[in-house]
């Protein structure tokens, strides 16, 4: 907007010559009504109270009933879980009230943490735990630098790292089997490991599903759709007891990584679907223009056309992580110790039997957490990719 | 004049030639990986005894089920296993279906609600449910809610007649006595008469505008007919009630304790998802719709009806059926807690005994496969059906 | 068109009668002390820089937003909360959109028949000759089969003109029709308005477009925070206006 100077030919203030077409025009520049607030109480507690819970009888009747179900539900919920609860002690003997014993988690929390890793040699859980949160924290915090190679560090540094010093046997670690590994720790080793493999393996199954390539094309078609068709238990009962079959029998299969193939393809085919909407989503003129560029294939696809596809789904990438994450807790099925695992093994403990509800909603809580945290992270994603950038 | 001579590119350099070579390539490695795959499977099977091929089907599988849709006992054979875990999979997933649109509904159009408390607590649910693992919510209804319950002689009931304790829910079950066809046969007139009432009201209002209250009349239909031939035809229903027979009940129907836990977990999880499917898609139609539908004078009913709810639909449906898809899929998870569905008969006990790993599991993944591959088909048709015309 | 407008009682009585309107958003105080008539067969246009409260104003007077205090009467209701009442308002009260509205799941026609359907409860061959001859009036009656989705937006413009007239409305509102349209789309849906105006439609027009005010419109207000600053019949309004903000808006969009 430019500043104009008013034509110098009108005065500002005119003489009320001619009648006025309505009565109501008498207002002229001087007399600008200042604004006043609101008449009813739209504002403080008073008013947001009657806005939002007894706006209408009808709605006056709803806020009745819902605090109703809420008191209902939530106090005996609240006395047992909290009020009621027994916290310190070791043995069962400690269970004494009426409420919850959290004696139950607190006296196996190392296992539930390590599972039956030796204890002497927990420390090096303890590393790779803290070098992931610190990798995690570093991409999560977007004022951070070099965002691309830690990306890199993420996706391969850190795996390898982790399986050196998890699994041992070299440089004088001794080497822990994986039938030792249990609890929260397999848990998120099957997640990230998921999570790592998943992601390349479906961008290139949705390079693949948009081929010019027929024979490319159908068979990641087929790949994608397959793994989306069947649910992941027979996955995990295929990896466990058909994959045997299909390697010479001299080769010792672990069990864990055979659960972790079947984890890796399953999740794959999921992730193709995420990032091909992304990839539907730039616009046909950012690959015409990177070709007029003259760049071949796989510079238009690493340079231009992925790091905005994949900018533009991450909240799908995020929440297949959680959907991910929530059935890593299936490996129980197929006898390997994850959190939940560990948990329920610990409900058949002779000392300790009747403890399921405290057992169950802890697992519940411990998932949870890493869930809900994981889908704020995507919404917040959400939001800054909404306000531009 | 001479043509200039025409340029070679040498075959290498072209595209399609390159295309060519790295599908045949591709085409070579899958080739040789199946063939080692096969080979590999038949030298292992070979040395574990077990024949290949579909044969075992015929055999006796010799153990029992504790819930059967079909006559089924130890002496049946696996063919006959296989479709009894079929049917309970397609129980379990047809009610967890039912109780998941209906939770999910309910639930959505609350967070909708202007009302605070009652948009807050429907977030909570679905925040608490679709953040917790199904698996982990199966097990806590099983273990610590349903394997709580007293005994059969401690039974909680409900006027003498409805029995909960930790072998299951047990209800009274309806015996037709000599003259209940006529009720059956009077739902089946009600129901045609209703579909001719639809037809009809549609004809009168196209012709002269009238619109008649099809869905009061409707219900009162298909609920008054059958009661009032039901009366009419002196009561011809007898209940089987449930009675304590020693430590156990005799009578009425139970329903076990695996399949309450599954069906209650399978709907409240799948009804978190829904829910969020619901709210988004009514939020979809733009405010400018609502607008418009209220400036030409569509009462609120309507605009719900006619302006509202198709186009959010239009979102709705197909999420709303890859739900579906996966609550079918996670019901295999009745593995863990012994309801005998599919997975735990078929790719569980079955398989153990066999070992026909291949042929079972490709059997097993090929029904699920068939299901998301017939939906997926029939969305494709909606979608098609419902895409809105653009220039 | 003239005929409808005079059904309502007599032409003494006005047909919108605005009376010390006051809306607040939150505590934003947006329309203040608002008072306005308009008269059977008069046609206004409302101009003022954005956020003025110009379309909030219009929008009330068929109950889009609520009012909290003053008195607002259309064709003799006074407008209450309650619903039949204020559904009667808008059955006599057409509205255009600035972006259409159209809905997108309906073809041309039903989007004309939909309001003669259920509210009016007619037959359904009356409601679409109806509807046909609004959309021969808008001249876009050969697309009625097709969806909006297939329509320019000027096209689909008309038959959100067509849409509202199909009730017979009284008064018709205009939310910036012509913001939302390419250059030469702007014409061919200010000659249907023009034409309206012609045949004695009662009209109130929130627009930018200064010649279609010169052209047909009886008064011309001018809206600033929330207040109607200035109004008078176009002649006087764009050649002698009296307030300094009228002269500087009216410098600014006249004098590019």
């Amino acid at each position: 907007m430019t500043e104009r100077p008013t034509p110098p030919s009108q005065s500002p203030v005119h003489p009320p010559s001619e009648p006025e077409v309505a009565p109501a025009a008498a207002s002229t520049e001087h007399s600008m009504i200042a604004a006043r607030p609101a008449p009813v109480a739209r504002h403080g507690v008073t008013g947001w109270l009657r806005s939002r819970l007894f706006s209408t009888p009808l709605n006056s009747v709803v806020s009745l009933i819902t605090l109703a179900v809420l008191v209902w539900a939530l106090s005996p919920l609240v006395q047992w879980a909290l009020i009621d609860a027994d916290w310190i002690g070791t043995t069962r003997e400690a269970c004494t009230g009426e409420g919850a014993c959290w004696v139950f988690i607190s006296a196996r929390f190392e296992t539930i943490v390590y599972g039956f890793y030796p204890e002497t040699e927990r420390y090096r859980v303890d590393i790779t735990l803290a070098l992931l949160v610190a990798t995690i924290a570093w991409l999560m915090i977007p004022r951070l630098p070099a965002k691309r190679w830690v990306v890199i560090f993420a996706l391969v540094g850190f795996p390898v790292i982790a399986w050196l010093l998890l699994l041992g046997g070299h440089f004088g670690l001794p080497a822990v089997p994986t039938r030792e590994w249990g609890g929260l720790m397999l848990t998120l080793t099957v997640a990230i490991v998921g999570i790592v493999g998943s992601l390349p393996l479906g961008v290139i199954l949705a390079l693949g599903r948009r081929s010019q390539m027929p024979l490319v094309r159908s068979l990641s078609v087929v790949f994608i759709e397959f793994w989306r068709g069947v649910p992941l238990i027979t996955v995990l009962f295929m990896a466990s007891v058909m994959l045997p079959l299909f390697v010479p029998s001299e080769v010792e299969f672990d069990k864990l990584l055979r659960a972790l193939i079947g984890i890796m393809f399953f999740w794959s085919a999921y992730m193709a679907e995420v990032v091909r909407g992304g990839l539907q989503a730039i616009p046909r003129g950012q690959e015409e223009a990177a070709k007029a560029l003259g760049l071949g294939y796989w510079r238009r696809m690493g340079l231009i056309i992925l790091p905005q596809a994949l900018k533009l789904v991450i909240p799908g990438i995020v929440n297949t992580f959680i959907a991910l994450f929530k059935d890593t807790s299936l490996v129980l099925i197929i006898g390997l110790f994850d959190l939940l695992a560990i948990i329920r093994a610990g409900l058949t403990d002779t000392n300790w039997l009747g403890f399921a509800t405290e057992g169950y909603v802890f697992a519940a809580l411990m998932f949870w957490i890493f869930c809900f945290g994981m889908s704020r992270y995507s919404q917040y994603i959400e939001r800054r990719l909404h306000t531009g950038h | 004049m001479s043509t200039p001579p025409i340029e070679r590119t040498p075959l290498w350099r072209r595209p399609a030639f390159r295309a060519l070579i790295i599908q045949a390539l591709l085409l070579a490695g899958l080739a040789a990986l199946i063939a080692m795959m096969i080979g590999n499977a038949l030298t292992n099977l070979e040395a574990r005894g077990i024949t290949t091929g579909f044969d075992f089907l015929g055999e006796r599988a010799g153990f029992s089920i504790p819930q059967t849709l079909i006559d089924y006992s130890g002496d049946s054979s696996y063919a006959r296993t296989f479709v009894v875990g079929l049917l309970n999979t397609l129980l379990v997933s047809g009610l967890g279906i039912l109780a998941a649109t209906l939770i999910g509904f309910a639930v959505g159009i609350a967070r909708l609600s202007p009302n605070w408390l009652l948009a807050r607590l429907a977030a909570a649910f679905v925040e608490t449910f679709r953040n917790i693992p199904l698996l982990v919510q199966i097990l806590f209804w099983y273990f610590a809610v349903l394997q709580a319950l007293p005994s059969p002689r401690q039974s909680m009931s409900l006027l003498e007649a409805f029995f909960l304790n930790v072998r299951g829910l047990i209800v009274p079950a309806p015996v037709p006595e000599p003259g209940f066809g006529l009720t059956q046969l009077a739902l089946v007139v009600a129901i045609l008469a209703v579909v001719a009432l639809g037809i009809y009201a549609r004809r009168l209002q196209q012709r002269t505008g009238k619109a008649l209250p099809v869905y009061w009349l409707g219900s009162a239909l298909i609920i008054g007919l059958p009661l009032l031939v039901f009366v009419a035809s002196g009561i011809p229903l007898a209940w089987d009630v449930p009675s304590l027979k020693g430590f156990n009940f005799s009578g009425g129907i139970t329903v076990i304790p695996e399949l309450m836990a599954l069906w209650l977990a399978l709907s409240i999880y799948t009804a978190s998802f829904i829910a969020e499917i619901v709210r988004s898609g009514i939020q979809s139609v733009p405010k400018g719709q609502i607008e418009a539908s209220r400036a030409i004078g569509l009462p609120g009913n309507i605009t719900l009806r006619k302006v509202v709810i198709p186009q959010a639909m239009r979102v709705i449906v197909p999420q709303l059926t890859s739900q579906y898809l996966n609550l079918i899929k996670n019901s295999s998870l009745a593995t863990a807690i012994g309801y005998p569905d599919l997975v735990a008969v078929f790719a569980g006990t079955s398989l153990n005994q066999t070992g026909q790993a291949i042929e079972i599991i490709a059997m097993t993944m090929a029904v699920y496969l068939t299901i998301s591959l017939v939906v997926s088909a029939l969305m494709n048709v909606y979608n098609a059906r419902t895409l809105l015309k653009e220039r | 068109m003239s005929a409808q407008a005079a059904t309502t009682a007599d032409s003494n009585t006005p047909m919108i009668e605005i009376d010390g309107l006051n809306k607040w958003y939150g505590d934003f105080h947006v329309l203040r002390d608002i008072d306005l008539t308009v008269q059977p067969g008069e046609r206004i246009v409302v101009c003022g820089p954005s956020g003025s409260g110009k379309s909030t104003l219009i929008r009330c007077i068929n109950h889009l937003e609520e009012h909290q205090q003053g008195r607002i009467t259309v064709g003799g209701v006074h407008m209450t909360q309650d619903v039949k009442r204020i559904e009667q308002i808008r059955r006599h009260v057409g509205m255009v959109f600035q972006h259409f509205n159209l809905f997108p799941h309906l073809s041309v026609l039903d989007n004309c028949c939909i309001a003669q359907t259920w509210v009016q409860k007619k037959p359904r061959r009356e409601a679409e000759a109806t509807a046909m001859e609004f959309l021969e009036r808008v001249q876009i009656a050969d697309q009625a089969h097709k969806y909006p989705g297939q329509l320019s937006g000027g096209q689909q413009q008309r038959v959100a003109i067509a849409r509202a007239l199909c009730l017979r409305p009284e008064v018709m509102l205009f939310d910036e029709p012509t913001s939302a349209l390419d250059p030469e789309m702007i014409k061919e849906v200010l000659d249907v308005m023009i034409e309206l105006a012609r045949e004695g439609m009662t009209m109130l027009c929130v627009t930018h477009e200064m010649g279609f005010a010169k052209t047909v419109a009886d008064r011309v207000i001018f809206m600033d925070q929330g207040q109607i600053i200035e109004q008078a019949p176009p002649q006087e309004f764009f050649n002698n206006p009296r307030s300094e903000r009228t002269q500087l808006f009216l410098s600014q969009i006249l004098g590019h």
